[in-house]
This record gives structure tokens, sequence and C-alpha cells, in this order.
């Protein structure tokens, strides 16, 4: 009896979406690491080990001080963290990871060891769109692991519309974007038609290295190095691909509705 | 009559020299190819090489019942040769790639036009094939779709709700993966090849690595080949699974969708468990493996695996006992078996199509070769065949998978690779989940990579889902569209 077979499941299988944000996060698997955090003061004058590890080049050394890690463009592949001699690049295991100044990302300065966490969206913004966020996703140039991610919280896990916020089939029905991918040439005309079809006041999240920077095509003549070469953007979240906890906490974040850190 | 030995016989996941690969004027080369083709051979790829200011052109065939690959080149060549297509449809995308890459015209193509790039703004700015008539419509959906997708323009000629044709115009994802490769490996390489199809993650890595491994003449420690394989059927269930759901939830059938939605979730949190990230990033690397799964690992592995294959079993035994999703599944998007043929369908399409077609059997390389999984076929090529392929496939998977993990090949993951032969051709099979997976490499005098050519399965396989609109209503088309699942992204490199 598949009916009587499908209500005994339900019954057995009780509430299925997580109590996060209200009770604790879901854990992140242990070998993923998190953010990525730079003590300047161990970082060794003169050593560069971890500058050619870095597959998307996200590591930089100033003629003085220690290196920058650039969050944006890092992939999180963590060779950085296995080359590094005096263990001033580490993980954190922190899941949080989304800023709202794109300069927010960049580690290494003493003071600036960790990424600045994005704040909440003024009083009038949140007032608008902090119980109720309408987003068209414009997926632009990338590998589709962002999307499979973004589509994760529609999942009875996570449950994304318990917050309010819903993915909408037109970009004139939308709040604003949520933008994967590096933006591809081919894609940039679609990227701009669609950002101007949405009304105004608008938002625009980039998901993912490749929309923050380009991410493992970085540099390729056929990409723009991220939506913010032809948007403006109002919140970034790193990752390849951000976790979804990664990009829900982005989300409620930006909409005030997270607790203080 | 027998054809002259015109290709080089070559294994999967091997190599030989370019000077052994049989070079033969253009107008042989094809006709020969074509030879090949008619007496069952597939073809697996067909490219161009650069040589100065001419090209020349490769072929890489697959005799699937012979277990075995072979490649050959044309001398190198200007302007045109006749078109294979005329005679062998699974061609036709092939040679618009060359054209637009090496601007080698296949005379006597019926439909070439650009692939992937840009002519004028958009990769759609190019003619569509149109049904002229008073009653006709034309529908056109995209690049910018309505869910969470990637981004491509679909053209639909329209009777009324009946679909006379289906044009699927690509290209917007391209973002220049195989123009980077000459000159490489770079080190960006690794995570581009694990960026091609962000959801193939292994399958495309495993196959790059395969290919590194066959240039340098060896290939990857026994327990690494394993953890590729474990993380190959891993990335097979979490994506099925999530294709049962996707499947399920365009005929409002919200059992299985709810629960397949978290199960893939279960599955691709285990890929995580391996290696820390849910798509499998830095688990494959040339040589080996980066992460083990050791014992107390694996134990928490199966832990957790048992229950969600229970689950999945369940979800999916739904489908097939409601009269309401078979109602919509059977009998919608067809693709006989002929013509899945003849346009060379690979993967879960090609098998609901009843070809029984795998490289997992049919070119077994790696772990593969000491452990198989039977080879899932249903014969009616509908959207029922297309779901019930992928509910066989996640039981042998999973039986696959626990087999596995009761035995597991001792010895280190990892060992470090000889540099990459020059001037050799490798060539790398993995039957990815949406099926056959194709790396072809080619060095030059420094072991630089000269050529490399990808071919995602999906390349294979846009064309089944065009010719399954057929004749089927408009309001079918998610639906037809999701029995696919088709890369937008391994398509436009």
């Amino acid at each position: 009896m598949l009916a009587l077979d499908v209500i005994l499941h339900r019954l057995q299988r009780g509430c299925q979406t997580m109590s996060y944000p209200d009770g604790p996060a879901p854990a992140l698997p242990d070998r993923h690491g998190g953010a990525l955090r730079v003590d300047a003061a161990k970082c060794a004058e003169s050593c560069d080990a971890c500058l050619p590890v870095c597959p998307t080049k996200a590591i930089s050394r100033p003629a003085l001080g220690p290196v920058v890690l650039d969050l944006g463009q890092c992939i999180f592949c963590a060779a950085c963290v296995q080359a590094c001699p005096t263990k001033a690049i580490t993980q954190t295991n922190d899941h949080r990871l989304a800023v709202r100044r794109r300069e927010d990302l960049l580690l290494g300065s003493p003071g600036q060891e960790e990424l600045r966490l994005a704040s909440a969206l003024d009083d009038q913004l949140r007032r608008l769109f902090g119980r109720s966020l309408r987003l068209r996703q414009v997926s632009a140039g990338g590998c589709n692991a962002c999307e499979a991610d973004t589509n994760v919280l529609g999942t009875i896990g996570w449950d994304l519309g318990r917050f309010g916020i819903q993915f909408v089939a037109s970009p004139r029905h939308a709040d604003g974007l949520l933008i994967t991918g590096p933006v591809s040439k081919n894609m940039e005309l679609a990227l701009r038609k669609t950002y101007e079809a949405v009304p105004e006041p608008k938002l625009v999240i980039a998901v993912g290295a490749c929309a923050i920077a380009g991410g493992p095509f970085i540099g390729h003549s056929q990409i723009n190095n991220g939506a913010g070469a032809v948007v403006p953007v109002d919140l970034f979240i790193p990752g390849c691909p951000p976790h979804p906890l990664t990009i829900l906490d982005g989300l409620l974040r930006l909409l005030g509705r997270l607790g203080q850190p | 009559m027998t054809a002259p030995i015109l290709f080089a016989p070559v294994a999967n996941g091997m190599s030989l020299p370019w000077l052994d690969v049989p070079e033969w004027p253009t107008a042989q080369f094809v006709a020969g190819t074509s030879a090949e083709l008619n007496r069952g051979a597939r073809l697996c790829a067909w490219f161009g090489v650069p040589e100065g200011n001419t090209a020349r052109l490769v072929a890489v065939l697959a005799y699937d019942a012979d277990n075995t690959l072979a490649v050959a080149r044309s001398t190198p060549f200007n302007g045109s040769y006749p078109s294979l297509t005329r005679t062998h449809p699974q061609a036709h995308l092939f040679e618009r790639e060359v054209w637009e890459q090496h601007a080698l015209k296949p005379e006597g193509h019926p439909w070439l036009k650009p692939v992937r790039k840009s002519n004028g703004l958009a990769p759609a700015h190019a003619d569509f094939f149109r049904v002229e008539g008073r009653e006709i419509h034309e529908v056109a959906v995209g690049p910018v779709h309505a869910g969470v997708i990637e981004p491509g323009h679909f053209r639909f000629q329209c009777n009324g709700e009946e679909v006379l044709h289906l044009e699927i115009a690509l290209g917007y994802q391209h973002r220049g993966i195989e123009e980077a490769l000459p000159g490489g490996p770079h080190p960006a390489t690794m995570s581009q090849m694990e960026t091609i199809a962000g959801d193939t993650s292994i399958g495309h890595a495993t196959s790059y690595a395969m290919v590194m491994e066959a240039l340098a003449g060896t290939e990857a420690p026994l327990r690494a080949q394993w953890l590729r394989a474990i993380a190959l059927e891993l990335e097979r269930l979490a994506n099925h699974t999530g294709d049962l759901g996707a499947l399920a939830n365009d005929v409002a059938f919200l059992p299985t969708s709810s629960a397949c939605g978290k199960l893939r979730g279960d599955f691709l949190n285990l890929t995580g468990l391996m290696c820390g990230n849910r798509f499998g990033r830095g688990l494959v690397r040339p040589g080996g493996a980066r992460h083990d799964l050791e014992p107390a690992r694996s134990g928490a592995f199966l832990e957790k695996l048992h229950p969600a294959l229970k689950d999945v079993e369940q979800a999916a035994a739904w489908l097939w006992d409601s009269n309401s999703v078979r109602v919509r599944f059977e009998a919608t998007g067809t693709v006989h078996t002929e013509r899945a043929n003849a346009i060379g369908l690979v993967g879960v399409a090609a098998r609901a199509s009843g070809l029984v077609r795998d490289v997992r059997f049919d070119h077994p390389a790696g772990w593969h070769r000491f452990a198989q999984s039977p080879v899932a076929v249903w014969p009616t090529g509908d959207v029922f065949a297309r779901a019930k392929v992928r509910g066989l496939e996640i039981q042998r998977s999973g039986v696959f998978l626990e087999e596995q993990l009761a035995g597991a090949p001792e010895g280190v993951i990892h060992s470090e690779l000889p540099a990459p032969a020059p001037d050799t051709l490798a060539v790398a099979l993995v039957e990815g989940w949406r099926g056959e997976i194709c790396h072809v490499a080619l060095t030059d005098a420094a072991g630089r990579f000269r050529r490399y050519k990808i071919c995602d399965p999906s390349f294979h396989n846009w064309t089944g889902l065009a010719l399954a609109l057929r004749g089927q209503a408009i309001s079918d088309f998610p639906l037809c569209n999701k029995s696919f699942n088709l890369s937008y992204c391994g398509f436009d490199l």
C-alpha cells in the first residue's frame, strides 16, 4: 500500500528540518577546514613557500610585510596550509565566510588575521527584505556546484522558505540577484539585462570563488573574473563551492537574522 | 572485404607515441573512419590538432564489444573535408566544434553553425531551424532559466502544444578550459579539471589523473585506484538520487522528491567525509589520491551509508508503485534504440534506450579491472527508462560500495609521477554518472601539453534530448530535460 507506506515513513522520520539557527549549526566535515587565518607574526620573512602552490594565485607578498591571502580568490584547497613551514596560514574550521566588502576578504596585515564578517543591511532595507527576500539566481559560467549547493537550501533539511527567502522565476518578481560563476563573456549581456529587470532597491549576492574573483578560471580571456566587474555586489560568500551552511549563514547575516556572532 | 589497418589500437588509460598513430591523407582518413563506424565502432572523440597554419584531424574510436579503443590521424590540411556527419550523425557536433576551433570545414554538413563561441553578442546569435506555417509558433527560452539552473537557450517549433522541433544553443558557460591547456599542466589545471562539471568532479579528475599517469608510463597505487572507484560510485549515488527526486518533483510527486533531496545530501556528505569537500574536490590527484579512508573513517562511512541506501531504495520504490507517476513517465520523451545508436548516446541515456554501453564494463581501467557491477539496461527509451536505469544503478553502486569497503587493498595512496613522456598521446575513459568521460592528451617535445581534448558525456547526449522532444507536448519539456539532466558547463568547457 503506497499511501500507507509513505505516511508511515513520514511519521517515523518526524520533522527533518534542522534546528539551526536556533539550535547548533550542523558540523562541517572534519577535513573541510572552514575559513583560513593568516598570522602575520608567524609569517617568516624571505619565505615564499605558499606562493607557488596556490592554484589561483590568491597569495601575494608585498615588498614589505607578511603575505596577503585573498579569501575571495581562494578555492580552499589548503595547499598553502600544508606548505607553510611556520604555520602562519591555518584552518579555523569556521563555516562563517560572508563579507560585505571585497577588501574584507584580504588577510595578512596585523589586525586582519581573519576575514571581517558581513554586517546586516541598514534598517530601511531590513524592514523591506528582513522577513521576505525574493532572489533570482543567475548562473554565469561556473561549474554548477555553487548552484547545486544553493539548491540544497531548498531541501527539507535546510528549508530556506522558513526564513522568507525564496528563489523566483523572474527578475521582475525579485528583490535581488544571487550570482554564481565568474560571469563568462557569453553571459555578460544576459546578466546585465537580468540585473536591469530587477526593481529598485535591489541586492546582489556573489556566491563562490568564481563569482567573487573568477575562481579556478581567473585570468581567462573568456570570463570577467567575477560578478563585481559587471554589477555592484552587496554580499560575497567565498568557497569552491561554499558549504550550504556557509551560504545560509551569509544570507541570514545580511538580513540581520542571526544573533550576534 | 577487409579495410586496411587504418587505426592503431590503444587500451583505456594507456598511451602511445604520436609517431605510432597512423597518419592518412584526409579523404582516406574520413572514409576509413566511416568504414570503422559502419562495422560497429563508436566515436569517442574527433578533434583537431594545430600544425602551424594548418591542422590535422584525430579520431578516437571505441570497439565496445572488443574492449579496445583505436586512434588515427589525418595529414595536416587547410580548407574542407568530406563531412562524416552525412553518413554518421554521431559526428555532427564534433565536426561543428572542429570547424569552430580550427576552421576545417566539413563539406556537406547539414547544419554547420558555432558550438560555443560568441557570434555577435551571445552564443545564440545564429540562425535557428524554423518550421514554417500559419499554425506554427516558436517558443524561445533562456539563457537565464526559471530555476537555479545553468544557462542555455532553447528554441521550440510548435504546432499548438506539440513540439515539432527543438534546437538547443549552448556556450554561455564557456570559460576557456581547453584553450588554457596547451603548454600545461599549469598550477590551476587540476582545479579546472575538477570544475569542468562540478557535479562530476571525481569523474573528470580521475580521467585527468589517468591521462597523466599514462603519459608517465605508470599507474596510481592500487589503494588510490580503490579510493577513486569508491568516490566515483558515491558521485553516481548522489546524482542519481537527486535526479530521481527532481523527476518526482516535476510530476508533483512529493514523497520521493522530499526524501531524495535530503538523501542526495547524505551521499554528498559521505564524499565530504572522505576529503572534506562534498563534491570531492582535492581527493583525486595524478599519482594517486590525497586523502585516505582509514579503518575508523571507513567504519563511520558504512554506518551512514546503510540507512541512506535503505531509504533511497524505499523512495525509489514509491515512484515505480505510483500509477500517477508511471502514467507521466511512460512513453514520454522516447528515444528508440536505433536512433540512440545513430546519434552516439552514452551513459544512462544510452542504457535507457537498450544499448549495453558502460565504460566500467566495456573498457575497464583502474579498480574496475578487479571489481565490476552488472550493466543496468532498460529497453523503452522513455522518461521511465531513464529513471529506472538510475534506480537500478543506485542499487548496484550501493552493493559495490558495501562490497568494496569490506575488503580494501593496503598500501600507499600516492606515488610521485615521473615526467610526462614527450610526443605521446594518452587516452582515458571513465564512466561518470552521466556517462562516458573522454580525455585525450598529446604532449610536445618537452612533455608539455600540445593539445588536450575533453569530451563530457553531455556533448554526446544533448542531441538525444532534442530528439526526445519531437512529438511531445511542450509542457513535458521539464520532465524530459530532467530525465537526461545534462551538463551545460561540461559541454561548454
